[in-house]
């Protein structure tokens, strides 16, 4: 019973991974640009939430009713004002920007903040589960993040391949300058598709901010899953990163299973694997 | 066919080598020409993971600044320069500056602050330069034995006053001895320095609490920021655990104690090392901060007060929270004593301008601070090792009350003197 639980509670584990990792996995799949910044862009979305939190006493998941639309606000401006003049056939100068722009964040965070560890209160629904089986309790805080990913995942989806959004998306993804012949303006896309992936950020770093304590340093450490999870699903692929995510939960839950000093090794291992089997991903998206 | 008296590449190269090492020359003799004025490099992490313990350094460097003027060495006022650097929270930067402040500002004394990744980097760069140099809030083997010092030599230039493992495992076991619950306990130890000393098989925990009699339910080293404590908690629920201890970072206690929440495990007694010091971390737990119990360096409640200032452990914490309107953390103390060793060592020094006039003072310290005595005469137990302090150390509570944290004393037998606040609660 006792891997039966790790390998649930891995599952869940991965929902968050998932979680993490859906906006940077729909940013590379629409314009290439790897963000490295994600992670802290998680982080102050997570401080961001805090503030709401102390200003308005709403509950943590009541008050990305006001976070997410902010944040994408802010990730639209971020395309449109900095992003997308880096944008070009050279994968390196948004790389380095969204560099400089995590240096920049963890810094100013920690004047605004200071290093105080913070953490979003939702009081009982944080502590009180339910019992599966026999020896397997489930939290409903997991569970809900896990439905979580999947509900921000099915939805980002639809967008992609349902709407004329995603149409636009695709187009851009495909071939930028055909697209642009076909009256696409591809600046606005990108900054549209940024604005969605800080709408999932701002989903990410309110259950960030409920789920464990968070400080301004805290955002890259734990966005490394999340990259993982990304490439293991193909590039790109939006529901191959939450596959991606689980098997990475779950190889981490059985590596710590047996010693808790190769949990994360059993995940890197896992990550490899598939890389040797698969270097594009299980998933990778039929377009180059 | 050489001319003669055109220069050979020997004479070239030594006088080369003259002109490079002058300037070296001319700064050693500036160094110690200086003696009226005594400049003291403070390495501190003002910013970076670390930046907590230094939180208060602005409120404690003001205080200090005041109370050293007009100070006196051998009946003429010496005026101290205090020069802070940020160490970054990295220890290869706090290498960096304390090498900076001795070769560029020349400093007479060094001083550094808050965990091993501060005080090793800076004390191993006095020791190399042999510049004298006190160190504090870190626990001490990892300050000393990190350095690869040698019990029977010790160090030349390098001392540090804190407690140590031995006081933590004492304290911890007193207040489980005194809670009346199962002898089982759970321990959650990191893959890092910390961890690994805690966890270590034979000068750690284990040992001591098999000693007295406790099964401890240990799974492993775990990576830092993990995000998955399940494997532990069901480890810790089959060995049926109602004590839970170990040293560790606040995002990993806090994932932890959620996680157990959510897994339906429910110990009596968590008594954790590190991540349970600061009150913000305690306040952002909410109501599952209450009763939690850690082991207290300093608080205002201690009965001691600053050989510098005069003021009591409850004066400073209470001038730092009316300054700051932010509640005392226990590092002020430790920082506020750490100048009070500076002021007694510029006191009493034979020459401010000999770094082996200042270490002789240093060595010959005897002075009663603000978080206990500090001495590093040796001979008894509290000198483990000649560069050595061990401090006062005892048990303590979290008890929140409407959303504000307060540390409670609730074991004191390791140090009869530190009044007790209350009794120990269990969890739940």
């Amino acid at each position: 019973m006792e891997w039966v639980n790790a390998i649930i509670q891995g599952i869940l584990i991965g929902g968050l991974y998932a979680l993490f990792a859906a906006g940077l996995s729909l940013i590379f799949g629409v314009m290439r640009l790897v963000n490295i910044a994600h992670g802290d862009f998680i982080v102050a979305a997570a401080y961001l939430a805090y503030v709401v939190v102390a200003a308005t006493g709403l509950h943590p998941l009541v008050s990305l009713v006001i976070i997410v639309p902010l944040s994408a606000v802010a990730g639209y401006a971020l395309q449109a004002g900095i992003l997308n003049r880096t944008i070009g056939d050279d994968l390196l100068p948004p790389l380095l920007v969204t560099f400089g722009l995590s240096v920049i964040l963890q810094n100013g965070m920690l004047e605004l903040f200071t290093a105080d560890s913070r953490k979003l209160d939702a009081g009982l629904l944080d502590i009180q589960n339910f019992n599966l089986l026999p020896g397997v309790n489930i939290g409903y805080m997991p569970l809900l993040m896990f439905v979580a990913a999947i509900i921000v995942i099915a939805g980002l989806q639809y967008i992609f391949y349902r709407t004329s959004l995603g149409r636009a998306f695709r187009a851009v993804s495909d071939d930028g300058e055909i697209a642009q012949i076909m009256g696409l303006d591809n600046r606005k896309i990108f900054a549209a598709a940024m604005a969605l992936s800080f709408g999932v950020i701002a989903i990410a770093g309110v259950f960030l901010a409920v789920r464990a304590n968070f400080d301004p340093f805290v955002g890259p450490s734990r966005l490394i899953f999340g990259f993982e999870a990304v490439i293991i699903g193909g590039l790109g692929n939006l529901w191959g990163t939450l596959v991606g995510g689980i098997i990475l939960g779950v190889a981490q839950a059985i590596g710590a299973q047996i010693d808790p000093g190769w949990q994360l090794l059993a995940g890197h291992i896992a990550f490899l694997l598939v890389l040797a089997i698969k270097p594009r991903g299980l998933f990778p998206r039929i377009d180059g | 066919m050489r001319k003669p008296n055109q220069p050979n590449r020997r004479t070239v190269l030594a006088g080369a080598s003259a002109m490079i090492a002058t300037p070296a020359l001319l700064h050693v003799t500036r160094a110690s020409a200086q003696s009226a004025k005594f400049k003291v490099g403070f390495v501190t992490p003002s910013t970076g993971p670390l930046a907590g313990f230094a939180e208060a350094d602005q409120f404690i460097l003001d205080g200090v600044r005041a109370a050293f003027s007009g100070m006196q060495n051998n009946g003429k006022v010496v005026e101290v320069e205090i020069i802070v650097k940020d160490s970054q929270s990295s220890s290869n930067r706090a290498a960096e500056v304390a090498s900076e402040l001795i070769e560029q500002d020349g400093v007479n004394m060094l001083v550094a602050s808050a965990t091993p990744d501060t005080t090793n980097p800076v004390a191993d760069q006095a020791e190399l330069n042999e510049i004298p140099c006190v160190t504090t809030n870190a626990p001490w083997q990892p300050y000393f034995f990190g350095r690869n010092g040698n019990p029977a030599e010790g160090f030349d230039w390098t001392y540090h006053f804190f407690w140590g493992l031995e006081d933590v495992i004492g304290n911890f076991l007193n207040m489980w001895n005194s809670s009346g619950v199962a002898k089982k306990v759970g321990g959650l130890f990191p893959n890092d320095a910390d961890g690994n000393a805690w966890g270590d098989a034979k000068l750690g925990l284990p040992p001591a609490l098999a000693g007295a009699g406790f099964d401890l339910t240990d799974s492993g080293r775990f990576q830092m920021l993990n995000n998955d404590f399940s494997a532990q908690i069901s480890a810790f629920k089959e060995a049926q655990c109602e004590i839970v201890t170990g040293v560790m970072i606040p995002p990993d206690f806090a994932t932890f104690w959620s996680q157990a929440a959510q897994q339906g495990f429910n110990p009596k007694v968590v008594t954790i090392g590190k991540a349970l010091l600061f009150p913000s971390v305690i306040g952002s737990l909410g109501n599952r901060g209450d009763s939690l119990t850690t082991e207290v360096w300093w608080s205002p409640n201690h009965p001691f007060s600053s050989s510098l200032t005069g003021q009591s452990s409850k004066d400073i914490a209470s001038a730092y929270e009316t300054a700051t309107s932010k509640p005392w953390t226990q590092p002020i103390g430790f920082n506020h004593a750490l100048f009070e060793v500076v002021a007694d060592v510029v006191k009493r020094s034979a020459d401010l301008g000999d770094p082996a006039a200042i270490i002789d003072a240093i060595a010959k310290t005897d002075m009663k601070t603000i978080v206990g005595p500090v001495d590093w005469k040796g001979g008894n137990p509290t000198n483990p090792v000649k560069n050595v302090k061990r401090t006062p150390l005892v048990g303590g509570q979290w008890n929140v009350k409407d959303g504000k944290p307060d540390l409670v004393i609730v074991n004191n037998d390791t140090y009869p003197d530190i009044p007790k606040g209350g009794d120990l609660k269990l969890l739940g």
